[in-house]
């Protein structure tokens, strides 16, 4: 990790740094503080937007300097025109949202490439945490049950089906431990956080 | 007060003896603008904010004129500028100005045209707002202001900021584009004419000449202040403040003030129309229905905004029917597909189109933030 994501303690947010170059239209779905914009445009000097709901986080990221858009990603990226950005980036954000085949053909209609990142539920402790007969919590799914965003709860293997059914390109995968460490082997299991880059198949 | 406060404020005028021809071909041969400033210009003359103004706006943004009677002479955007507020005075040095056509001491209607020593009356052209831009050009230019750090406006106001970006690109940094819209939908043209046609069917109003029948179409200005005022507010901002409550003990089966909105509406019209100019309120909407940056380029928005140079922040309000966040979201979507930058809120309010006008803990939150982000 480069220290600006051990510092954001976002590791993903390094694996996504890897895959945008200098001078690429940026759109970053849920940017909250627009942490991630802020990053990619310091090191990589992309240019960015960021989409927001959040009244909190619209505000932070205005304060960051961030293009920050208010806008529900459930209604669509209708303003937006086909092909107008080079990555659509949804991180750690799509276990939250409802129509999601809805958004992530809506990315990649408006972006050349989407960059995903989600939890893996299939990870051995949250594995682990079933088989002990509670909802896991970890460094990736870091709520109660009762108090999680998360409405869809998928796996690695589960989201390779849905791209394959989708007729997706997977670009690249790149898979977490807990630790940001990357893991090759047994990723279902062994991996925390996946990080994929798509396009239309 | 007096700690958040611009303070005892006076405004000034700047005559211009070079003619402007307008958009509509007609020339006017000379004119003044009434405006008011508050902070200090800096050496680099790089910490200048213009504040445009709306419909029935002045140049009396923020202060008050009168020490006397504080409350009753604030400027209309008082909560919004002044020393640690949203747009601060201890960073900026802000201008307000009556605009060309208007009412509050700037040349127009109501003001004397030196060829006859007449008030224009319905001689005076109407003004458009590239013609408003040009003009605080000029008064930018006398103040020795070269680049706006920001032009910041709501509804018309907002029309104006984002003309700015257009026309004279090289001279304004920030637009702060707030309850505005585009250009206008049918819907919005058609209040306005029915407004115009209040005043224009008004017996006194002398085909815009009443000011030599020492007299004025106060009826058709009551009327049309009243239809727009319904139009800025929120159906649900009158059920709670009026609901159908009546003013007296009960219904009276006549056509005299019954409901509290009734009273409240035509005390809000009568108000108005003691103060403010029929002719300009006729150009004002005017000006409203003509705006339309993106006619040029063939209804093209993004095409008429690629020369833009500044930096956008766009506003909203979830109950402003008038100019709805949709609208907002047209010129962020066209700013979005030039790669130009732009931060946009959607402020959920209660007050409909004139909640930028209120203080909204959000609604300030968001133009300080973006207000401190400017560098000057």
């Amino acid at each position: 990790m480069t220290e600006n994501a051990i510092a954001l303690g976002r590791p993903d947010f390094d694996v996504i740094s890897g895959w945008v170059q200098p001078n690429e239209r940026v759109l970053d779905l849920g940017c909250g503080d627009g942490s991630l914009l802020k990053l990619l445009i310091a090191t990589r000097g992309v240019r960015g937007w960021g989409i927001e709901i959040d009244n909190a986080g619209v505000l932070a990221a205005i304060g960051n300097g961030i293009n920050v858009i208010q806008s529900d990603l459930e209604a669509g990226l209708s303003g937006f025109e086909d092909g107008e950005f080079d990555h659509v980036v949804l991180s750690r954000t799509l276990q939250t949202v409802r129509h999601t085949q809805r958004i992530i053909e809506e990315m990649l209609r408006v972006g050349r490439e989407a960059v995903v990142s989600f939890p893996n539920f299939a990870y051995w402790k949250n594995r682990m945490a079933v088989m002990a007969g509670r909802m896991p919590v970890s460094e990736d799914l870091p709520y109660q049950w009762f108090d999680t965003p998360n409405i869809r709860f998928f796996t690695i293997a589960d989201f390779d089906a849905l791209c394959d059914e989708m007729g997706i390109a997977v670009r690249s995968r790149m898979v977490l431990d807990e630790k940001g460490n990357t893991v090759v082997e047994e990723a279902n299991f062994l991996g925390s956080l996946a990080v994929y880059r798509l396009a239309s198949g | 007060m007096s700690t958040h406060s611009v303070g005892h404020v006076s405004a000034q005028c700047a005559r211009f003896d070079e003619p402007l021809t307008l958009k509509s071909g007609a020339v006017v041969p000379a004119y003044e603008l009434v405006f008011e400033t508050y902070g200090k210009l800096n050496a680099a003359g790089s910490n200048a904010i213009l504040i445009c103004h709306a419909l029935s706006g002045h140049q009396h943004v923020a202060g008050y004129t009168d020490p006397e009677r504080i409350k009753d002479t604030l400027g209309w955007w008082d909560n919004m500028i002044g020393p640690g507020k949203p747009i601060d005075t201890e960073k900026f040095f802000v201008v307000g100005l009556n605009n060309l056509g208007g009412c509050h001491g700037s040349t127009g209607p109501s003001t004397p045209n030196p060829a006859t020593g007449h008030p224009w009356g319905a001689d005076f052209p109407l003004v458009t707002v590239e013609d408003w831009v040009q003009a605080q050009a000029r008064l930018a230019d006398r103040l020795g202001i070269d680049a706006w750090a920001a032009v910041v406006g709501g509804s018309l106001g907002g029309m104006q900021a984002l003309q700015w970006t257009i026309d004279l690109p090289d001279r304004v940094r920030h637009a702060a584009v707030i309850a505005a819209a585009p250009r206008l939908t049918a819907e919005n043209i058609a209040f306005n004419d029915v407004a115009r046609q209040a005043i224009l069917t008004d017996p006194d109003f002398h085909g815009g000449n009443f000011y030599q029948h020492h007299t004025k179409p106060a009826r058709g200005l009551r009327l049309a202040r009243m239809l727009g005022h319904i139009t800025y507010l929120s159906d649900d901002q009158m059920a709670e403040k009026f609901g159908r409550r009546l003013k007296g003990e009960g219904i009276g089966y006549g056509f005299g003030v019954e409901f509290e909105v009734e009273s409240y509406l035509r005390y809000q019209g009568d108000k108005f129309a003691s103060w403010f100019d029929a002719n300009t309120y006729l150009l004002m909407t005017k000006a409203l229905d003509y705006f339309d940056p993106a006619h040029a380029t063939d209804g093209n928005l993004a095409a008429a905004l690629a020369k833009a140079t500044a930096k956008f922040l766009v506003v909203s309000f979830s109950t402003d029917w008038r100019f709805s966040p949709t609208r907002s979201r047209e010129i962020v979507n066209a700013l979005v597909h030039n790669g130009q930058d732009v931060a946009y809120a959607e402020v959920a309010s209660n007050f409909g189109h004139d909640s930028f006008l209120m203080k909204d803990e959000q609604y300030h939150a968001i133009v300080r933030a973006y207000m401190g982000r400017i560098e000057t």
